[in-house]
């Protein structure tokens, strides 16, 4: 286990390689579909994301005693951001983004450009993220955009996710996708054979 | 109906939501746990399935969405005849705007053509009830909560399909269940589990797809033709190497359940839905008077 800690510099972010199970402690940012869509018309963000975590993510956040307490907090899946990240992460200077299911081409190339990498959460473990998420600071365009789709600005402590795109050009869904095709032509070849000529 | 007995079965709608939302049913958790010990110790596949182990534990135990997302709700009710069935689908709606209400469901029913919410998951086509009266003097509900990401990898397939080179026999069959798994990686929240129907028509397929899911993860189909069909797939799906998340790994698929439906001559349909390890079942044996007799998974 890699533990990831603020302040994320690109020597650190550099280090990642795909495959790496990986531990954050620090700061993240939550944005999804409205807040990727805003920063790739040219807006400027509320908060700086250099150096910068962003999260694919729209939590169920509550407010409980006037704090604000994040109760569920899975990943939301990645591939609709793909037509903005590449030109978010060159922008503002993210240096990774959590989802899940993965980024396509412009994404990976993007990482390996400007020293990114894509971090993997576990889809549907709302509950274990949550635990990670130790205090919510603030929120950004909540009345603009709403609670889901909001900054969230957290602090997280030892939050699991692994590494699948690194900043070396490397992709683990990329690899997986070809490997597991090549395993499935084989299976299919063999389908509707007599079992002799296996 | 007494206006204190629509109360109590509101109530226990209530309960049954609440269950499904925060607890999966046994079954489900044996076959996560037969994953995990099969998955390589230190791998990516075995830590996602680490990881997903604890989420299911913090989710009972908090009572609380095991999975943000929390779907399509999907009743299946059996009723005796002497209830009014108008009146049991007012009880199970307002029971749904209940949980909502209490946090065991998300705001999740978006109107299709304004984008707007009204935020009690009740409106056209939601929740989804499936009623049949029977003859016996219990009420039996069951309940599945199957969210976006599993739900937008459902395949169906016309056979024959020349993409995969698949014909129309239970060889063509197989092909598009393989092929079925390949697209969804990554993206339905693996392991998951199959659905499938042989035959039918373009809705009956997909409907009687779903119903599959009702099945237990380790019951033995009794068509011997198609429980063989279930084993060769599910053992084949997890020689692909997709693994849990898509990280990789022997625990592609944790189940594979297989119906037949007649079909038209003309027509060959394959229809495959797939549930993601999140698989929220639950069920209860009702008392007319709204008492939960037993749970059923």
């Amino acid at each position: 286990m890699i533990q990831l800690a603020a302040p994320f510099t690109e020597e650190k972010i550099r280090s990642l390689k795909v495959g790496d199970m990986v531990e954050i402690s620090g700061v993240i940012f939550t944005g999804r579909d409205a807040v990727h869509k805003w920063l790739y018309e040219g807006n400027e963000p509320p908060v700086s994301l250099r150096d910068g975590i962003i999260y694919h993510c729209g939590p169920v956040v509550m407010k409980k005693k006037g704090q604000w307490v994040v109760t569920a907090a899975g990943p939301t899946t990645s591939t609709r951001e793909e037509p903005y990240q590449a030109t978010i992460i060159e922008k503002h200077g993210v240096r990774a983004v959590i989802g899940k299911g993965g980024m396509g081409e412009k994404t990976r190339q993007a990482c390996q450009k400007f020293g990114c990498v894509y971090l993997h959460a576990v889809g549907g473990a709302a509950q274990v993220l949550a635990e990670a998420i130790k205090k919510v600071r603030t929120v950004y365009m909540l009345e603009k955009f709403g609670s889901p789709e909001a900054i969230w600005e957290l602090e997280v402590e030892n939050f699991p996710v692994v590494v699948t795109i690194d900043s070396h050009g490397n992709s683990l869904h990329k690899d997986i996708e070809a490997e597991s095709a090549q395993n499935l032509s084989k299976l299919m070849q063999q389908i509707g054979k007599p079992a002799a000529a296996k | 109906m007494t206006s204190s007995q629509q109360k109590k079965l509101q109530e226990a709608f209530v309960e049954i939501v609440r269950k499904t939302s925060a607890e999966l049913p046994q079954d489900v958790v044996d076959a996560v746990i037969e994953g995990l010990e099969r998955e390589a110790k230190e791998s990516r596949g075995e830590y996602a399935l680490k990881i997903i182990q604890k989420n299911i534990e913090l989710a009972k135990k908090k009572s609380q969405p095991l999975c943000q997302d929390t779907g399509s709700i999907l009743f299946y009710i059996h009723y005796p005849r002497k209830l009014d069935s108008e009146l049991l689908t007012k009880l199970v709606k307002k029971a749904v705007v209940s949980a909502t209400k209490k946090g065991f469901l998300r705001q999740n029913s978006v109107d299709s053509l304004t984008g707007e919410n009204n935020g009690t998951n009740v409106g056209p086509g939601t929740p989804t009830l499936h009623l049949e009266p029977w003859k016996k003097d219990h009420i039996e509900v069951k309940l599945m909560l199957k969210g976006g990401g599993c739900e937008n990898v459902g395949a169906q397939y016309s056979l024959p399909d020349a993409r995969i080179g698949a014909g129309r026999d239970l060889y063509g069959v197989k092909k598009c269940i393989l092929d079925a798994v390949q697209q969804a990686q990554g993206k339905g929240c693996g392991p998951g589990v199959l659905g499938v129907i042989v035959g039918g028509d373009r809705a009956t397929g997909y409907l009687a797809s779903k119903e599959q899911f009702l099945r237990k993860m380790r019951d033995k189909n009794p068509n011997p033709v198609l429980s063989k069909l279930e084993e060769e797939c599910l053992q084949e799906a997890n020689q692909l190497g997709i693994g849990p998340m898509g990280f990789g790994g022997k625990t592609t698929l944790m189940g594979v359940k297989i119906g037949a439906l007649n079909r038209l001559p003309a027509s060959f349909f394959v229809s495959v839905s797939y549930m993601c390890w999140a698989f929220r079942r639950q069920g209860a044996k009702l008392s007319t008077q709204g008492k939960i007799q037993k749970w059923l998974y």
